[in-house]
């Protein structure tokens, strides 16, 4: 029974790990065990239990819904390394346990979303379709300012970086009440509603001697620096053959990427679609749950 | 390379989860010569040819998953956490001179950039790992391996082996490496093969070429 009740909150009907070469990776799911699998994929700095409301109303459609928490994030291991192409094969392991080499419909948030279109693009096999929420990069907002003034900036992201780096060694999260981790969530999740953000704290945290801790591996630290470019997505899903389900949301948030729907227009595929949803931010799913499940049933069809 | 034994002194430094094993080939006063190793090589055993006259101390450090270092499992390697390595190494240094071979070049180049004030001039050699993968996406395959405790690991080989590598990306790191360094020509490329990134490095200012890594190394010797 969860700590603070939430309406539409359901705790996953089985809870699991998966051993995904060496690495413990959880695995939540909502549903009947012989329903037809869909999956789902969180957002960085998310994990699977942030679908508690959302994935019971794929399950009383008739879906298993099966997601799990990344490396590092819920209740996956902390691993020695992070990266893009170790998360893909994580979620391949996945996939391999739910649904061997058959295709299965799939839905990502945010980060989620993006590995989701990454893996779809290298191996289509997998999927029977894909629903992307807000989870579509295009071009960086990049502020108006010089190259030099820019090499600057890049200076100052590196030097944080490299001093987090230092010190996360035997590093924890930081502990408090639920309220105090709620708190300190909102200011990245400030639609949210102060019920949610506690609700989340009793699934995504541990209780510890000096408080509450957020589960996620404290090395991960937000943003960071590297060759690739969030438009580089776009250029995988114009080659899409699987459905599409492109949606974007109307209101910015810290944790969106701020994609421009005109950037992402002139790479949806022949077979896919793309929608603004209006009025609601980054975590639609979350912000508007029956209205997002409802338009992603009517383009799944029924489960099969 | 003859790679490294225990013959060498080595330390431990702990970057993360992660042990690094940093040898002394060479003791030594003055700036330390740090020597970074190519893909799926570890440290050489003593001091390689083109750095005997080098008036310092000579140390090599294994990058995650080489050598004496830690296998993580699962992998998750990218170039800039192996530039989290060495920065471990700097950190335990001080202020360095830099000789990187292949993959040890471009984390070299790397760390001139984000360290510019640290690293008294980097030398980019010829080595394995020197390419690195693509400069734009591809649709890479999704892969792995079964465990293995003895490196390298595999992992390392296969997602450092592809690396994305694009040209303007290496070029920021030398034109951080020239605007904070001290030195005219901070970087130094001794490399007789030339992939996109490199040539593209080598075309900024403040990059100059070398006949040899003894060659750069008188250079840098002040």
């Amino acid at each position: 029974m969860p700590i603070i009740d939430v309406p539409g909150a359901r705790v996953p009907d089985r809870e699991y790990r998966i051993d995904a070469g060496g690495l413990g990776i959880a695995l939540h799911e909502w549903g009947d065990a012989d329903a037809p699998p869909l999956l789902m994929a969180h957002g960085g700095f998310d994990f699977a239990r942030t679908f508690d409301t959302f994935a019971p109303l794929f399950a009383d459609a008739g879906w298993r819904v099966v997601s799990w928490d990344h490396r590092g994030h819920g209740d996956s291991d902390h691993a020695h390394l992070y990266s893009w192409d170790a998360d893909l094969r994580d979620a391949a392991s996945v996939f391999d346990h739910v649904a061997g080499r058959s295709a299965v419909p799939v839905i990502g948030h945010s980060k989620g979303g993006a590995m989701m279109v990454q893996l779809a693009d290298a191996q289509p096999f997998r999927f029977a379709s894909l629903v992307n929420i807000d989870g579509i990069p295009s071009k960086r907002p990049i502020p108006d300012v010089s190259e030099h003034e820019r090499t600057t900036m890049l200076a100052g992201e590196l030097t944080g970086w490299l001093e987090h780096r230092r010190r996360t060694a035997g590093s924890q999260r930081k502990p408090g009440t639920i309220e105090e981790l709620a708190k300190r969530r909102g200011r990245m999740n400030p639609r949210h509603s102060t019920d949610w953000l506690r609700y989340l704290v009793t699934v995504g945290a541990n209780v510890t001697q000096d408080g509450w801790r957020w589960k996620l591996d404290p090395s991960m630290r937000f943003g960071g620096f590297g060759p690739w470019r969030p438009e580089w997505a776009l250029m995988r899903l114009a080659g899409f053959g699987v459905p599409f389900y492109g949606m974007l949301v109307e209101i910015e948030e810290e944790m969106g990427w701020g994609t421009s729907p005109d950037d992402v227009r002139p790479f949806i595929p022949d077979n896919g679609r793309l929608e603004i949803l209006d009025g609601v931010g980054h975590f639609a799913h979350i912000e508007q749950p029956a209205d997002v499940s409802g338009r992603i049933m009517e383009f799944l069809g029924a489960p099969a | 390379m003859t790679p490294a034994t225990n013959d060498a002194p080595t330390e431990l430094l702990i970057h993360n989860r992660i042990e690094l094993a940093l040898h002394t080939l060479r003791p030594g006063t003055g700036r330390p010569l740090l020597l970074l190793h190519g893909l799926g090589e570890r440290s050489p055993a003593g001091v390689p040819v083109g750095a005997t006259d080098w008036p310092g101390q000579v140390t090599a450090l294994d990058f995650t998953g080489h050598g004496g270092s830690t296998m993580p499992i699962g992998g998750g390697y990218t170039a800039e956490i192996l530039l989290a390595d060495a920065d471990a190494a700097l950190e335990h240094l001080g202020e360095v001179t830099i000789v990187g071979r292949g993959l040890g070049a471009y984390i070299g180049l790397l760390l001139a950039g984000a360290r510019a004030d640290a690293v008294r001039g980097v030398i980019l050699a010829d080595g394995p790992g020197l390419s690195g993968g693509p400069s734009v996406p591809t649709s890479q395959p999704v892969f792995s391996f079964d465990v293995v405790d003895t490196p390298p690991d595999p992992y390392a080989l296969a997602e450092l082996g592809r690396d994305l590598r694009p040209p303007d990306y290496a070029t920021t790191f030398a034109r951080l490496a020239v605007q904070g360094s001290g030195l005219d020509e901070p970087i130094s490329v001794a490399a007789r093969f030339r992939p996109a990134w490199l040539r593209a490095v080598v075309d900024e200012p403040g990059v100059t070429e070398a006949g040899s890594v003894a060659d750069a190394l008188r250079a840098y010797q002040g």
